[in-house]
């Protein structure tokens, strides 16, 4: 059991919180010069086990050996002194101040009791050179891009921590393609110098880009280990979400056999919607039984335009129908009684009310739509509560348990159960499908191309082309705050690339 | 198993530490000061037979504070605080005293007005002129939060500091003292033995208790405290719920007034309800809801109120001179800042659980 070659070796690692175990018996192992891709769904216990490598969480069982010796990690500090380092999506280093000053934060070479500029300049430059990428240590560190700032950051954890194990813990997930491409050759390089790396993603592409062997998660438990080139990606999907092939077969061809134009209708039509310093005049127009895909890249205008159709905020120019009714009270609430819903981008900050229970979170915006006092009964609260839980299969002890103890994609889907429990014409998708697992994704697909299919409308908004081209009937395509095209959905990926990137 | 479940529920339950607290304050005295617990029935020469007691007086005196923590216990749930109720209740006090004998503020007292049963205005309109004044009170602190969009602690700091001068300028600067015996019932008046006060804070109790949980002002009102802004995309006017909170907040200051000022028979702008807001965010806390906004519990808030007067009560029979108190009072508050830490949690859960895992183990 005991490989020489490996430098992390975790072995019946258990862990559980209230309600819920974690982690039950899981093995991983990394070895030295190694890309290690660690995947599975929401929930699966990915976090919960680096948590558990870093210090963050103490397991209730196991046993974490470093280069052959067994460790007590007590605390992320102490892990890192251990030499496991951890760069996250959300980089957390300082943009106001210099690169190398990030680099060589607290430990700044002294000259005469002040810091010796020069020299630190020099040792960033030297970490820097090491990933080969073109940075001037002495700019700050806000005016490079996310991609650049995640490699300060994990030059950073190799020079200055002088890590042997790093984890990137879905690194790519705010990158474009050329900059996933420039953390891949980093992250080659590294390896050639022999450091171990965990990487994880939701991206399977880049798993098998990169990845030399992939360990699967499901549920808490381990699925097993396999070497990248002995497993195909259809069979990894599979473990995954530990379902048949013939299931996910049967989905794609749903979404071929739906499709051809039925009544249309006009439900939302927007005349020249604007705000001034948010969004240029548009025109849109929705009809029933349809999913209009909205395209853009970030700050492209696409949450400004769906947040003017909510009402979150106040047009200033142009008109808003919706079913026949022209709009002249714009807010949340006027909306849901209107039929329209936002699940909103930001989950964290504008859709869970973390310290309430499942059920509270998804009775809330309907019990906001019958008003103060027409309060829908504990039976009844109980009953829609279940009724979503088993439809969207949210993976919970029970309605009673308070939302933020539930994992992202769950917590996503719970919202997502908000806004289907006010029964909406129009529901607005504003990233439903960001930072979940694949099976919750393909379900929610599913769902959008369902409700269409019911009468009504949705207006679907993702940063993947592929998904949105799946299951729009249309897409409407933003750029720099205003919309720039519009698509049937039999367009090509390359024909929506040039009009996001505006070289139509 | 399940007893241990069953244990670690009631563990969990808001009302548990502000009960334990208050277990801990009476065993002190069981101890202490056995006559602590005396009870008996004396005859009132007004209200009949009544009881009297250390117990009953802490109910009694400690009424005022209770309801101002009932509507403390919303405002802190949204994530707000209210500096002002204890201005509100002299305002309140204030009120009464001036309706009943506008005059007394302005002339010397002639024997002529001071008749024991007269007044100028009925008492139902100064009731009624009472609860308005505070419940304007709050729905002003409730403007300024929820539309002029100002921070909680300072907004309300603006009539904690104004609403003691407005005090004074309703009894133009003096202390009136109140002859109007009916009025005195509130605060001295017993039914069926117990005092009128205890009735009262059970009323309103009740009335707040069946607005938040029997509607969806509750869960509207968590939710804000927990998250505005996921709460407002769900529709939810969120202005609305705070304004409503603060200006039942004013009511309760309202009520605790009115008993307050029937109590000690007189009206005074500087000194009624003095340091009533801090008592009230202590009890508050001591019920377990959280500063910060959130879950909270009307009942567990009440026994808080309770836990401080008895403390309160037992200083006093201990001998600890009046201008001791706040010294006492601030190690109770240092006590309970420490004894809800999460430090001190996650200790007694530790004791609870290995003491539930041998339990398990023996079985």
């Amino acid at each position: 059991m005991n490989n020489p070659n490996n430098i992390v070796e975790m072995v019946g690692i258990t862990k559980s919180f209230p309600g819920v175990v974690a982690l039950e018996d899981v093995d991983f192992s990394l070895r030295k010069g190694e890309i290690h891709a660690l995947v599975g769904e929401n929930g699966a216990g990915k976090s919960t086990l680096i948590k558990i490598l870093t210090g963050v969480e103490q397991p209730d069982r196991g046993t974490i050996a470093l280069d052959g010796k067994f460790v007590h990690v007590r605390s992320p500090q102490h892990s890192q002194e251990l030499g496991i380092s951890t760069v996250y999506q959300e980089v957390n280093l300082c943009t106001n101040i210099s690169v190398a000053e990030n680099i060589m934060l607290g430990r700044e070479p002294h000259r005469f009791g002040s810091i010796h500029w020069k020299k630190m300049n020099e040792m960033a430059q030297h970490a820097i050179d090491r990933l080969n990428i073109d940075v001037d240590v002495t700019k700050p560190l806000g005016n490079y891009s996310i991609a650049i700032q995640q490699m300060v950051a994990i030059a950073r954890a190799l020079e200055v921590l002088s890590a042997k194990v790093l984890i990137l813990d879905e690194p790519t997930s705010s990158l474009d393609i050329q900059e996933t491409n420039l953390l891949f050759d980093v992250m080659r390089r590294l390896k050639s110098e022999g450091i171990g790396i965990i990487f994880i993603t939701h991206f399977l592409d880049q798993v098998y880009q990169i990845a030399d062997r992939i360990t699967v998660l499901r549920n808490g438990k381990l699925v097993g280990s396999y070497e990248a080139s002995a497993l195909p990606r259809f069979e990894l999907v599979a473990k995954m979400l530990g379902r048949s092939l013939v299931e996910l077969d049967a989905m794609a061809k749903e979404k071929s056999q739906e499709e051809g134009g039925e009544n249309k209708q006009p439900l939302v039509e927007a005349k020249a919607l604007g705000l001034t310093g948010t969004l240029k005049p548009v025109d849109l127009q929705i009809n029933a039984s349809e999913v209009l895909g909205i395209a853009g890249l970030l700050g492209s205008g696409r949450t400004e335009m769906v947040s003017l159709i909510y009402g979150v905020t106040t047009p200033d120019t142009g008109s808003l129908v919706v079913d026949g009714k022209e709009v002249t009270k714009f807010s949340p609430l006027e909306s849901l009684k209107r039929g329209v819903a936002l699940c909103p981008e930001d989950r964290k900050a504008e859709g869970v009310v973390g310290d309430l229970t499942v059920r509270e979170n998804i009775i809330l915006a309907l019990q906001a739509r019958y008003g103060w006092f027409k309060f829908i009964s504990p039976q009844k609260q109980n009953e829609i509560a279940n009724k979503y839980i088993q439809m969207l299969g949210i993976v919970t002890p029970s309605p009673e348990q308070l939302v933020k103890n539930l994992s992202g994609g769950n917590q996503q889907k719970v919202i997502l159960a908000r806004w289907l429990a006010t029964n909406p014409k129009v529901l607005i998708l504003d990233e439903p499908t960001r930072g979940i697992d694949v099976g919750a994704k393909t379900e929610i697909q599913k769902l959008v191309i369902q409700l269409a299919e019911e009468g009504k409308s949705c207006m679907f908004i993702s940063s993947e082309l592929d998904e949105v081209m799946r299951v729009s009937d249309r897409i409407a395509v933003l750029r720099d705050r205003s919309k720039v095209a519009e698509y049937a959905n039999d367009v090509d990926e390359k024909t929506l690339i040039q009009a996001m990137a505006g070289e139509v | 198993m399940k007893q241990t479940t069953f244990l670690k529920k009631i563990r969990e339950s808001q009302l548990f530490w502000p009960l334990v607290a208050w277990a801990l304050i009476l065993l002190f005295n069981a101890i202490v000061a056995p006559g602590f617990f005396k009870l008996g029935i004396i005859e009132d020469p007004v209200y009949g037979k009544r009881l009297y007691g250390n117990l009953v007086d802490i109910f009694n005196n400690g009424a005022p504070l209770m309801l101002v923590a009932i509507g403390m216990t919303l405002v802190i749930a949204t994530g707000g605080v209210d500096l002002s109720v204890g201005a509100v209740i002299a305002i309140s006090a204030a009120m009464g005293a001036v309706l009943i004998n506008p005059a007394l503020g302005n002339q010397l007292i002639t024997n002529d007005i001071l008749t024991r049963n007269a007044t100028n205005t009925p008492l139902p309109i100064i009731i009624l002129a009472d609860l308005a004044a505070g419940t304007l009170c709050g729905l002003w602190n409730g403007l300024l939060v929820s539309r002029a969009k100002i921070q909680p602690m300072v907004a309300t700091l603006i009539l904690m500091v104004a609403g003691r001068g407005i005090a004074q300028l309703i009894t133009n600067g003096q202390i009136m003292t109140i002859y109007y015996t009916p009025y005195f019932w509130f605060g001295n008046g017993y039914i069926l033995g117990l005092p009128v006060s205890i009735y009262i804070v059970t009323a309103v109790l009740l009335l707040a208790w069946l607005l938040v949980r029997k509607t969806a002002i509750g869960l509207f009102i968590e939710s804000v405290g927990i998250n505005t802004k996921s709460t407002y995309y769900s529709g939810i006017n969120e202005k609305n719920v705070k304004l409503l909170a603060y200006t039942f907040c004013g009511f309760c200051g309202a009520i605790a007034g009115l008993i307050l000022s029937s109590y000690v028979h007189s009206a005074d702008g500087n000194n009624n309800g003095l340091n009533y807001e801090l008592d009230a965010i202590l009890s508050v806390v001591m019920g377990g809801t959280l500063m910060t906004g959130g879950r909270f519990s009307l009942l567990a808030s009440v026994i808080g109120a309770v836990v401080i007067w008895t403390f309160t009560v037992t200083v006093y029979s201990l001998g600890v001179p009046a201008n001791a108190l706040l010294a006492a009072k601030a190690v109770l508050v240092l006590l309970v800042i420490l004894l809800y830490s999460d430090y001190s949690r996650r200790l007694t859960n530790r004791l609870f659980e290995r003491r539930g895992s041998q339990h398990d183990r023996a079985n």
